[in-house]
């Protein structure tokens, strides 16, 4: 009996293998499975972490004594800057949108996330990205103006070689990867997770993945923008940050840690979300106080948006905005508190089994309330005043990151090492490595405090004698030594696991989320059938779930057909509403990251024809993805023996494409506010601000062009209106007319940038005003572009009244075009003209 | 010791208090010419009795949440009925999760806006304040005193005891004017001025630094400040206009 099922079992596993396997030999690298691209995502991240400790390494060496000149201040300064730059943004982001893209669909119930071919552009861009970063480093021209990148000193005044144009087309390369896996992993938490799954049911570890994605769809874009803007600056000459001509050095700062605030809570909350699983794993009881922990969740969402100004206490801003994020500052400790202490109840109340992932909790919570205590101080404004940009604030900031990124971080790893391996990791190594890296840490980074205190500033490379910082430094650097003969015997102790460890049974530590009813390590396709979800602790409640769910005996299980299908679910109730069938490995995304990785070379180099090439050439490789989606052979064609109750989503009008659109306009429109904010602050608050008598613009070409877009729109809607009702008979007439208009809308809209008088190279005002302009034409240019290809569809039967799906994934991007030129109008045109604006002079 | 003598004269009895406080810590390793912790002037006095205050504080949470937490994880399992088990657990979270959290905000603020205040560069009541103008570059500091002709170089002259106010701004990168036994850093941002108060109580010469990173010297973008006695500084003054 035993024996057949197995058989059965195996069948079943050979059929799905077949159709979620990736392909053999190197064509692992068309592979866009999420658990191999989370492996990847965090190996990745792994080998960017050592390297950042590395440069850590030659820090601590050169401060060790006073006096010293291991490192002169030109290679000291990049060190520290690439230091800054790689742990920030080659390992914590990325290791952790690894570690979620691995496990958010198995703790949600589904195969796959919704856009696989996304996640593996995401890596291609983050691994592309960070190689051309680090080159730099090689090549001993990486940047060295700190991470931070402060202008004027990364303008092209101050820093007349490439380091800055390495960070910030290499950065911004690799934001691509954060931004795109930010949308996928909303979409995909929203609307695959298995049937039964309501919001309210969710592992609590998917609702802090949904707050990191939000905030990195949300964060990232200032600083993309901020990043445009200061290579334009270097590469063109355009005007932004520079005093002459109207621009303000200010506003990068603003336009910087309004990303890099949040940037703090998006590596807290996935950490943070490690701790609320392991601990009630490990204490056996249900994580106390669910809906205060996602109410503190959604609290530091919003509260970590408001506190930038924190950064930038020294910068001589009005004491009343001081005092107000200030305060703000502080209450981003109640959201914590709650998380804390619902942490604490939730370990009172349990019998709390002993372990390694609970070690590293245990130096997660030491370390991060240390931290989360110098955070409050730090918010203390006139305490500010003295420590900001010294060693304290080092102290504070590796406190809150190791503390509260690391640890967690590593506590997650042990603890999902079986499902990774198949085997249990060893307490007696991992205690070594947990005891040398806390104390390490600690050693090196508790005197810090101290050092900077006694006035050692921040990015100093060296120190004279006798300043009461010698012994402190000493000690630090004996530290930081330690501390790296930790991460050593980490990496040892990973080694040896693979190799020995002892074998793990099926879910070892007794958890109670979906992500133990995998085998392990996880096969290709996660679940054989994807099971009914009724609490939030599913294994708990049926510990037989993992047998059942192998043996088919849940939903999908049948395969008839080669498609890889996952549940598409209610994003309020978890009801399934439709089958999403995925894409299957392809070239298409290596192909994409190639081509914007030339795209960045040649930007480095100054190519711009090479650059022009690879941007045509990015364009093309992602219009032949978009092509192959739908209803195209390589994707599902239409078939007489298709699914319908539930339908494939690509028969429905509202699958996970539009939701994709929507987020990925949401990101869009927090660049185009940062623009918006860039304008009013120079206008309002740069020096010299100053600007023509009049608009440079030609008002009737630019009104013309406006109602153009608004009648493409209204067409284009009518067309999309009777699809939705069923009726595609006159789509493909009005889809060439909304093209044909919207061409005429574009063709305008260029001829008013054409014969503007702009000159961005002394005038802030131009410069903000061409890319606006420039920012309207990409994105008309590109409706138009989709426009046409959808019309071409129709003609093709890709789409039609059974197949309505993808003109309404556009439909949002035209409505957007269409609120982007009239705020721009609004904004750029009238309001200036109605408050003075092109007077002139200083304000 | 009359450093210590020099803060007793000049602050509240309050910060006083803590400067009781301070005097022995201060022999054990806490001075030091570029010491936060060794104030010389009202505001350094200020954040460095903050500093104390809150480093007290911190150190009771810090122990207190590992307490509970050792105690939570090593404790027996508790027992009774799950309704009577949430109740107090929902305690916890009300309690740690919001209530102390808000009082200790509140206790904060009580004491920093205060204190922060007097920091802020607001028109005096006795007339007039001397002004001293400074103009940071790549990597040294232009010091100039407004109608006196006065230009230095990397080093400021003030009377003691008076505050003054010193007008920061940058010829090209941002850099930060420091002088931490006196008081809290401000910004030098090319194309604004800003205004950043100091008084020293003691006359003696301070060190200051950049405390921004502004590119190859950094390290090395020192400067002094010394204060003078009332009679010393009015025969400075003509001394160096004269020179000039």
């Amino acid at each position: 009996m035993t024996e057949h099922l197995n058989t059965k079992n195996e069948q079943l596993h050979q059929r799905l293998e077949k159709v979620w396997g990736n392909l053999p030999g190197w064509g692992a690298l068309a592979a866009v499975n999420h658990t191999s691209i989370g492996i990847r995502f965090m190996v990745t991240g792994m080998v960017f972490f050592l390297i950042g400790g590395l440069l850590a390494m030659l820090v601590r060496t050169q401060l060790a004594l006073p006096d010293q000149a291991i490192l002169g201040p030109g290679v000291y300064n990049q060190v520290f800057t690439m230091h800054g730059t790689v742990m920030m943004f080659l390992f914590a982001i990325p290791v952790l949108e690894g570690l979620a893209i691995y496990l958010v669909p198995k703790m949600i119930g589904a195969r796959d996330l919704v856009f696989p071919r996304i996640s593996a552009l995401g890596y291609y861009c983050y691994l592309f990205g960070g190689v051309i970063v680090v080159s730099s480093l090689i090549m001993g021209i990486a940047p060295d103006a700190g991470w931070f990148m402060y202008t004027p000193l990364s303008d092209a005044s101050y820093s007349p070689g490439r380091g800055p144009d390495f960070w910030l087309l290499g950065i911004t390369f690799v934001e691509i990867s954060a931004i795109s896996a930010g949308v996928e992993l909303v979409v995909s938490i929203l609307r695959s997770r298995t049937t039964g799954m309501s919001l309210g049911k969710m592992p609590i570890f998917c609702w802090y993945i949904l707050a990191m994605a939000l905030m990195i769809v949300f964060g990232f874009p200032p600083l993309v923008l901020a990043s445009i803007m200061l290579e334009l600056e270097r590469a063109a000459g355009w005007v932004f940050f520079t005093v002459e001509g109207g621009g303000d050095p200010l506003l990068w700062q603003h336009l910087f840690w309004m990303f890099g605030h949040p940037e703090v809570y998006i590596l807290f909350l996935p950490a943070a979300g490690i701790v609320s699983t392991v601990i009630p794993a490990f204490a056996g009881r249900p994580l106390v106080g669910y809906n205060w922990i996602v109410l503190a969740i959604i609290l530091t969402l919003f509260v970590s948006f408001g506190l930038w100004v924190h950064h930038m206490f020294t910068v001589g801003i009005p004491a009343l905005a001081q005092a107000f994020f200030s305060v703000a500052s502080m209450l981003v400790a109640v959201p914590t508190a709650i998380q804390l202490f619902a942490w604490l109840a939730t370990l009172w109340g349990g019998r709390v089994r002993y372990s390694l992932p609970m070690l590293w909790i245990f130096g997660f919570l030491v370390i991060f309330v240390c931290g989360g205590l110098t955070g409050v101080m730090l918010a203390l404004v006139p305490f500010n005043w003295q420590v900001h940009d010294t060693h304290f604030v080092v102290a504070h900031m590796h406190y809150v990151l190791v503390g509260g990124m690391l640890f967690p971080l590593i506590a997650g790893f042990y603890y999902w090492l079986p499902h990774f391996s198949g085997r249990m990791p060893s307490l007696t190594l991992g205690r070594w490595v947990f005891w040398l890296i806390f104390g390490g840490f600690n050693l090196t980074f508790l005197l810090m405090h101290l050092t900077g205190l006694l006035g050692m500033p921040r990015r100093i490379y060296t120190y004279e004698a006798g300043l009461g910082w010698d012994w402190l430094n000493l000690l630090s650097s004996i530290g930081g030594f330690v501390m790296a003969l930790g991460v050593a015997m980490l990496l040892v102790d990973f080694i040896l696991h693979f190799r020995f460890g002892r074998r793990a049974s099926v879910n070892p530590w007794a958890a109670d989320t979906l992500e133990w009813a995998t085998t392990m390590p996880a096969s290709s396709y996660n679940f054989v059938s994807l099971p009914t979800v009724h609490s939030r602790h599913p294994l708990w409640e049926n510990p037989q779930l993992p047998r059942t769910i192998a043996a088919g005996e849940h939903g999908l299980a049948e395969l008839d057909h080669i498609r890889r299908e996952t549940y598409g679910s209610d994003a309020i109730t978890g009801q399934v509403r439709e089958i999403f069938h995925l894409p299957s490995n392809s070239w298409l995304p290596l192909q994409a990251a190639v081509m914007i990785g030339l795209l960045c070379i040649s930007l480095l180099l100054r190519l711009y024809p090479l650059a022009v090439f690879a941007t045509v050439g990015a364009v093309l490789v992602l219009l032949r993805w978009s092509w192959h989606n739908g209803a195209h052979p390589r994707a599902d064609p239409v078939d007489e023996q298709e699914p319908v109750d539930p339908p494939l989503h690509s028969r429905t009008c509202d699958g996970p494409g539009l939701w994709g659109m929507v987020v990925a306009l949401m990101a869009n429109g927090t660049l185009y506010a940062a623009l918006l904010f860039g304008w009013f602050y120079l206008w309002t608050v740069a020096p010299r601000w100053s600007a023509p008598e009049e608009s440079p613009l030609a008002l009737w070409p630019l009104l013309g062009s406006g109602l153009l877009l608004i009648a493409t729109v209204l067409v284009y809607r009518s067309g999309t209106r009777r699809l939705r009702a069923g009726n595609a008979s006159q789509l493909q007439g009005r889809l060439w007319l909304a093209t044909t208009i919207g061409a005429g809308h574009f063709g305008l809209l260029l001829s008013v940038l054409l014969i503007a008088p702009l000159s961005p190279r002394s005038l802030s005002h131009d410069a903000v005003l061409m890319v606006m302009l420039l920012y309207l034409l990409i994105h008309s240019g590109l409706a138009v572009l989709l426009t046409a290809m959808q019309a071409l569809r129709v003609r093709i039967g890709y789409v039609s009244a059974r197949l309505p799906y993808e003109p309404l994934v556009l439909q949002p991007f035209w409505t957007y075009t269409l609120g982007i030129f009239w705020l721009g109008f609004a904004v750029f045109f009238l309001l200036p003209k109605t408050f003075g604006a092109f007077a002139g002079g200083d304000l | 010791m009359h450093r210590i003598s020099g803060i007793h004269r000049n602050l509240t009895p309050r910060l006083s208090g803590i400067a009781t406080v301070i005097t022995p810590l201060s022999l054990a390793g806490c001075a030091g010419p570029f010491s936060t912790l060794d104030p010389a002037g009202p505001s350094a006095a200020g954040s460095a009795g903050l500093w104390w205050w809150m480093f007290t504080l911190a150190m009771l949470v810090l122990l207190a949440v590992v307490g509970l937490w050792l105690g939570a994880m090593f404790g027996a399992q508790k027992t009774g009925d799950d309704q009577q088990l949430r109740r107090i657990q929902q305690r916890w979270i009300i309690g740690g999760g919001l209530l102390l959290p808000w009082a200790a905000i509140a206790v904060l603020l009580a004491f920093g806006i205060p204190i922060g205040h007097k920091m802020l560069p607001l028109p005096l009541e006795g007339g007039e304040i001397l002004r001293i103008d400074v103009t940071g570059h790549q990597w040294w500091w232009q010091v100039s005193y407004p109608g006196s002709g006065i230009q230095l170089r990397n080093e400021v002259h003030i009377p003691v005891g008076v505050p003054v106010d010193l007008h920061l701004t940058s010829a090209d990168v941002v850099h930060s004017f420091w002088v931490p036994r006196l008081g809290g850093k401000l910004d030098m941002i090319p194309g604004r001025t800003n205004v950043l108060r100091l008084q020293a109580d003691i006359a003696d010469t301070y060190r200051g630094q950049c405390a921004e990173f502004c590119g190859l010297n950094h390290a090395h973008m020192q400067f002094t400040v010394t204060a003078h006695a009332p009679g010393d500084f009015a025969a400075w003054l003509t001394e160096a206009s004269a020179s000039d």
